[in-house]
């Protein structure tokens, strides 16, 4: 069984985020990149399968040399070969377009995404992928199950789930409960000494973009939290109803 | 034309519905065109689209999944000037598989209506609210999916006149089950919303947090250890790593506010902390403060609001 789980490279969650003086883009001065989080149960989730029943885990990312210690890691963790695509992730739909073509151009029987990159929140990458190939997708997907060359998931939908079933291959765009927090894996010294050694390959993808990035800037900041006092919970119901109007 | 997908369940229009109508009514008002709003169906009285600004309502047959609903709408937006999307858990599905399928535009975690028409341009949050980008939608067919609450539903008269409509759009995924908690307000498009961290010490303590969220109508959430430790479902947890809300009033209770907590948050409009720890981070991100004990203040803040209510 092949799989391949596209991994992109974020600034870790306690990253304080700043832009460049002339707000057009992230200043990366400061920030420590991480597998994605969504990502990481669905590279554990391919470990767990390739434990049950053997397979080859390919990672991949789209993007430049930069991404590559997070490609290293993820081979540390225990994926077999890695795969980055020489392009700037200019948006979603031209990094799914080099993820098309890779997987056109090799044989993979599943296709493991993250629900969603924490960078730009885009929640789009994977249903492309599915779109552009035509295969079955799960979004949000919260279990997974692989007989042979059929799957049943579980998703979370809008106040509660759904089940669904369908053959392989397919893509999935998983969240915690593909595996749980526990089982997520950190690499190990031998992993990063084999991490060394493992193949990793540069392919180059598409260019070109539908969507421009104008500008950046920073939420306002809010002003002094105003307190009342824990005897006046009145007073709050108050303020409230007249001064913000949310109930 | 601006064309929308209405989202129905159970036949049904939610309130996500009704915004993402007045979402494309406020578009075309600037591009000076009409809207088309594309809905099931089966979906009840149909015709309600009108008082939000759809100008024709096109029903048909509608597939289950988001992808075969994607597939649909490619068919069916050949002549439009822009798509608008709710960004539910099925939006979140047929806005990019139709932004695939057509070569278009997207922008997802729209925060508000677009700032220019030429080209397109929105707001959308990024970096977990961390960050607000001006995207332009250049190349294709300008869709947007928008957070549910950002802009609120609008009443406009739009024309409606009624249509049916065809397309092909399969469903690569057999659905075996679908399970929703009836009468619970859902998290991502709730107005208001209650929630409490590991300060509340045990999963027998949410009565009152369910109590509190009952009176205002609002849905419950949790911090994310407070579902790693399985005192509330993974579905409450919002956050960085889980669900991202957007709702009027946040209030939060017993959670200290951790920089991975408030980016699913702070787009909240207005935030209510309440805590024992008068240095807990939330209060900086907090509008409203009560620095005390939740199982004095929880509970008189049930009873005030029950005054308050039967007042109101
Ligand atoms: C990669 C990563 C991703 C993460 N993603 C998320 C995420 O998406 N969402 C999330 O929530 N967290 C996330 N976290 C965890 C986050 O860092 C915090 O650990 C977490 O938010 C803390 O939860 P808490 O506030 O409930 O608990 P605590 O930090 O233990 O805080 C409990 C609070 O309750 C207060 N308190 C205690 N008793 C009372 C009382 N009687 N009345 C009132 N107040 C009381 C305390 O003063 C304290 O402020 C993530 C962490 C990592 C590393
Ligand atoms: N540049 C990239 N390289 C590889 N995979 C990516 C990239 N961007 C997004 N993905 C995958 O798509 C998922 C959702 O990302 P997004 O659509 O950007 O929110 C991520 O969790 C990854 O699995």
């Amino acid at each position: 069984m092949n799989i391949l789980v596209c991994i992109s490279h974020v600034p870790d969650t306690t990253a304080k985020i700043n832009f460049t003086a002339d707000g057009s883009a992230l200043d990366p001065a400061g920030v420590q990149f991480v597998i994605n989080p969504y990502d990481e149960f669905g590279l554990t989730k391919a470990l767990h399968i390739k434990e049950a029943q053997g397979a080859t885990i390919t990672v991949l990312n789209v993007g430049g040399p930069e991404t590559e210690p997070t490609l290293r890691k993820a081979l540390a963790i225990g994926a077999d070969q890695a795969v980055r695509i020489n392009a700037t992730p200019t948006d979603a739909i031209t990094v799914a377009k080099s993820i098309k073509n890779h997987i056109q151009a090799n044989a993979y029987d599943l296709i493991i995404c993250g629900q969603e990159s924490i960078d730009y929140n885009g929640q789009q990458v994977p249903a492309m992928v599915a779109a552009f190939l035509d295969l079955p997708f799960v979004n949000a997907c919260v279990g997974l199950d692989i007989n042979g060359g059929s799957a049943t998931a579980k998703a979370e939908i809008d106040g509660g789930h759904a089940s669904y079933s369908c053959s392989l291959p397919m893509v999935v765009g998983g969240k915690k409960g593909l595996v749980e927090e526990k089982d997520l894996r950190i690499p190990n010294m031998r992993g990063i000494m084999t991490a060394r050694t493992k193949p990793l390959a540069v392919e180059e993808g598409e260019g070109g973009s539908h969507t421009a990035a104008v500008s950046f800037a920073k939420p306002a900041a809010k002003s002094a939290v105003k307190l009342v006092p824990a005897d006046q919970v009145n007073e709050l119901v108050r303020l409230l109803h007249e001064e913000s109007k949310s109930i | 034309m601006i064309v929308v997908f209405v989202e129905s369940w159970n036949n049904q229009f939610k309130k996500a519905s009704f915004e993402a109508v007045s979402y494309a009514r406020s578009w075309a008002n600037m591009a000076g065109c009409g809207v088309r709003a594309i809905t099931s169906a089966s979906a009840e009285n149909a015709n309600q689209l009108t008082q939000y600004g759809a100008d024709e309502i096109a029903t048909l047959e509608l597939a289950q999944t988001g992808a075969g609903i994607g597939a649909q709408l490619a068919g069916l937006v050949g002549d439009a000037q822009g798509v608008v999307v709710a960004g539910t858990a099925l939006g979140k599905i047929v806005a990019p598989t139709l932004a695939a399928l057509t070569s278009g535009a997207l922008s997802t975690n729209t925060t508000g209506t677009p700032t220019s028409t030429s080209p397109v341009t929105v707001e959308r949050g990024a970096f977990s609210s961390k960050g607000i980008e001006t995207i332009s939608l250049n190349n294709g067919l300008p869709i947007i999916s928008f957070v549910p609450n950002a802009i609120g539903i609008k009443e406009a008269a739009g024309a409606g006149t009624m249509t049916s409509a065809e397309a092909a759009g399969t469903d690569k995924l057999t659905t075996n089950e679908v399970s929703i908690a009836s009468g619970k307000v859902a998290l991502p498009e709730a107005e208001i919303v209650v929630s409490a961290g590991r300060g509340l010490k045990g999963p027998e303590n949410w009565g009152m947090i369910e109590e509190l969220a009952d009176v205002l109508g609002a849905a419950t959430a949790c911090s994310k250890p407070v579902s790693d430790i399985g005192w509330r479902p993974h579905s409450e947890h919002v956050g960085q790593t889980g669900i991202q809300v957007n709702p009027n009033l946040y209030i939060a209770v017993g959670i200290s506010g951790a920089i991975q907590h408030l980016a699913g948050v702070s787009a909240s409009k207005t935030i209510v902390a309440i805590n024992t720890d008068p240095e807990a981070p939330f209060f900086k991100a907090a509008d409203y403060g009560i620095v005390g004990d939740a199982f004095e203040v929880v509970p008189q803040l049930i009873e005030e609001l029950r005054a308050f209510k039967a007042a109101n």
